[in-house]
């Protein structure tokens, strides 16, 4: 049976004059995407007050195909633009959707102060375990022991967990799904989405091109398999706990959902203090 | 209004009264009393200090903030701006009204950081990569730091362009008479608006070099990317024709007004035969040699510049054949003296100083007697 529509009920969100998108076919990010558009859907956000900034790398490419005020900046600089953009005008609803690498290495600081800070805004990571955009090099979530273009007989660096570092900088909302949790994972963004102060969500997802074909999953589907045999499913677990490893349990779920005053509140309590 | 101020200071009203209401910035000598400052007096009217963990940050924080809506400012000096310029090219290539103190220490590296020096013309020019145009001004005085603070802020919004107000530590640190005019008084330029319905917003299509600008929450779902991009916004990232337009388009409308933009103060110039060209502090001791060498019957001016850049061609080039003689007087090792000699296709003199101390007007005078008997 064909079935046939002019237009997705989700086109709305989407600038459909840009798609086809550059991802290849395999990757997780359509699927990550797919979750967020749903998300939108769900939760009731005014669009015309909901801004998504991303930095550099193919997640960075999100900013781009969504149909809102969207800032495509420099590699791992959108947390610090979506600082700015976010206390300029405190009506927006920030969302920084990003890359491991952008977030973490390049990015890194910014995301540790933001949290720390806790500025108002929903910061999505989608950790390839590598550096997608420019052809598949180690990047700091790339687990003990594999392989990528620049550490071709295996990698001797520990990798970040995430979470952990999520949680240790401040975070009030953390939680972390794979692409195979699509329902969950729209869940999380809900929420996270309605949360006041800084809420992080990774997103374990599959890069065949890059990552997957030099670790023994080199299709879209050899990695969902894998998520669906290693995943573990545990909430409020103290993410220091969540370490991943090559061939180890991933941990997924809701590790910290807390409430503390965000930036823009205690500087407003402060300006009528001084008025 | 009158008050005593110091250049930082008066940098600080100045962007207050321009209608800054974002500073985010990270310290650095000998710019962090403009930070300090802006601490002090966004909460009392409403605005947001933020005070980053580094540079790159605060750049980023800016061009966010004016997408934001804000006029936005952040002040460093050189090892900041060398970590400013990856957001610096952001901002020219998003066409992003902001405002970029640099309060200049002597150089390279670390350098001398409570002290004075002038070597970062170049890279306010030059310092971000690709082929762009950028504003810069150049005070002498505290009164000029806070008039200048403003100009900055209307240049930016008026071309969309990070503008960097090139101030120096002598300027920075030294205290004088500002007057503050009545706010009714204060020339103030917003950015301009678009006038169409979102669906007929080409949001970087420019009728006269500048495209008008909204800004996030207003309506318009504008993509913005450092990715070259069409009049739609929409990355073109494989199209030279695209680029070729983009490129021109972010040059011209800077090169194309360079007339428009041009702030040269003229001292004693009518019947020269000798020019001082110089800027910032070193400026007032050349306007002391000047006098001192009309008092001895030498025909020598001064050629002050308030707009570094764009670079003055036009001027340089019409008052080559006039003017005889070139002498340029900086706190570095010629980098204006370059563009001076680039204009005027004749060898020009340079009195560097590589930093730490601004001339004095016996040496300038020196150098003027030197050059102008031709010894
Ligand atoms: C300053 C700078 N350095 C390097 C690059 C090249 N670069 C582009 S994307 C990228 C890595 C992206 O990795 P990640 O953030 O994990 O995103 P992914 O492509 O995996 O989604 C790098 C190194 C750049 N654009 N800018
Ligand atoms: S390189 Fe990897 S992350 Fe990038 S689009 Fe292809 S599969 Fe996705
Ligand atoms: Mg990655």
């Amino acid at each position: 049976m064909e079935i046939e529509a002019e237009t997705h009920p989700l086109d709305k969100y989407l600038r459909t004059d840009r798609i086809p998108h550059i991802w290849c076919p395999g990757c997780g990010l359509g699927t990550v995407l797919n979750c967020f558009l749903h998300a939108l859907e769900e939760s009731d956000i005014d669009l015309k007050n909901l801004a998504i900034v991303s930095g550099i790398g193919c997640t960075g490419r999100v900013a781009g195909y969504l149909n809102v005020d969207s800032y495509h900046t420099t590699h791992g600089r959108a947390i610090p633009f979506a600082t700015g953009l976010k206390l300029a005008n405190p009506k927006l609803k920030v969302v920084v959707f990003s890359g491991d690498g952008d977030l973490f290495a390049i990015g890194g600081n910014h995301f540790i102060h933001a949290a720390r800070r806790n500025i108002d805004m929903t910061v999505i990571c989608v950790n390839n375990y590598n550096y997608g955009m420019t052809g598949g090099q180690l990047g700091p979530t790339t687990p003990l022991e594999a392989k990528t273009t620049t550490s071709p007989y295996g990698n001797v660096e520990h990798p970040f967990n995430l979470c952990h570092v999520a949680a240790a900088s401040g975070a009030v909302y953390v939680a972390r799904w794979t692409a195979l949790h699509v329902r969950r994972l729209k869940e999380s963004m809900k929420e996270a989405l309605n949360k006041k102060g800084f809420t992080f969500i990774e997103v374990i997802a599959s890069c065949p091109t890059t990552y997957g074909r030099r670790n023994k999953m080199p299709t879209g589907l050899d990695t969902m398999r894998y998520y669906k045999e290693k995943s573990v499913i545990k909430h409020g677990i103290d993410p220091s706990e969540a370490d991943i490893e090559i061939g180890g349990d991933i941990i997924v779920g809701k590790f910290v959902d807390i409430e503390k005053p965000t930036f823009d509140e205690i500087l407003k309590k402060l300006e009528e203090k001084i008025k | 209004m009158i008050k005593f101020y110091s250049g930082n200071i008066a940098c600080a009203e100045g962007a207050i009264a321009a209608g800054c209401r974002f500073f985010a910035g990270y310290p650095i000598t000998p710019s962090t009393e403009i930070a300090e400052h802006m601490a002090l007096r966004l909460p009392q009217v409403g605005g947001i200090f933020i005070q980053m963990e580094d540079e790159l940050a605060s750049m980023a924080a800016i061009l966010g903030a004016s997408w934001g809506g804000m006029k936005a400012m952040t002040a460093t000096s050189g090892p900041g701006l060398s970590l400013m310029q990856e957001n610096i090219g952001l901002g020219a290539m998003t066409e992003t009204p902001c405002v970029v103190v640099d309060v200049q220490r002597a150089g390279p590296s670390t350098g001398m950081p409570t002290l004075i020096g002038q070597a970062d013309v170049m890279q306010a020019r030059w310092g971000s990569h690709g082929d762009y145009e950028i504003i810069a001004l150049s005070p002498s005085s505290p009164q000029e730091c806070f008039d200048l603070t403003i100009k900055s802020f209307n240049l930016a919004e008026e071309y969309r362009v990070p503008v960097i107000l090139l101030m120096d530590e002598s300027v920075s640190h030294m205290s004088e008479k500002v007057i503050i005019p009545p706010k009714e008084k204060i020339k103030i330029v917003e950015r301009k608006k678009p006038k169409v319905k979102p669906s007929e917003y080409l949001p970087f299509k420019a009728d006269d070099y500048v495209p008008p600008m909204a800004c996030a929450g207003e309506g318009y779902a504008v993509h913005v990317t450092g990715l070259t991009h069409d009049e739609k916004g929409y990355p073109q990232a494989t199209s030279p024709e695209v680029q070729e337009k983009l490129v021109r388009r972010l040059c011209d409308k800077i090169r194309k007004n360079e007339r428009k933009l041009r702030d040269i103060e003229e001292f004693e110039m009518e019947d020269a035969k000798l020019a001082i060209v110089s800027f910032g502090t070193t400026a007032r001791s050349c306007k002391a040699a000047v006098k001192r060498a009309r008092k001895r019957g030498y025909k020598v001016g001064l050629i002050r510049l308030r707009t570094i850049w764009p670079f003055a061609d036009e001027y340089f080039e019409k008052i080559a054949n006039e003017i005889k003689q070139f002498v340029v007087v900086e706190v570095n090792y010629g980098q204006i003296k370059l563009e001076v000699e680039r204009c005027v296709g004749k060898k020009v003199h340079l009195l560097p100083k590589m930093g730490g101390e601004i001339h004095k007007p016996e040496e300038i005078y020196k150098k003027i007697k030197e050059v102008y008997n031709g010894n």
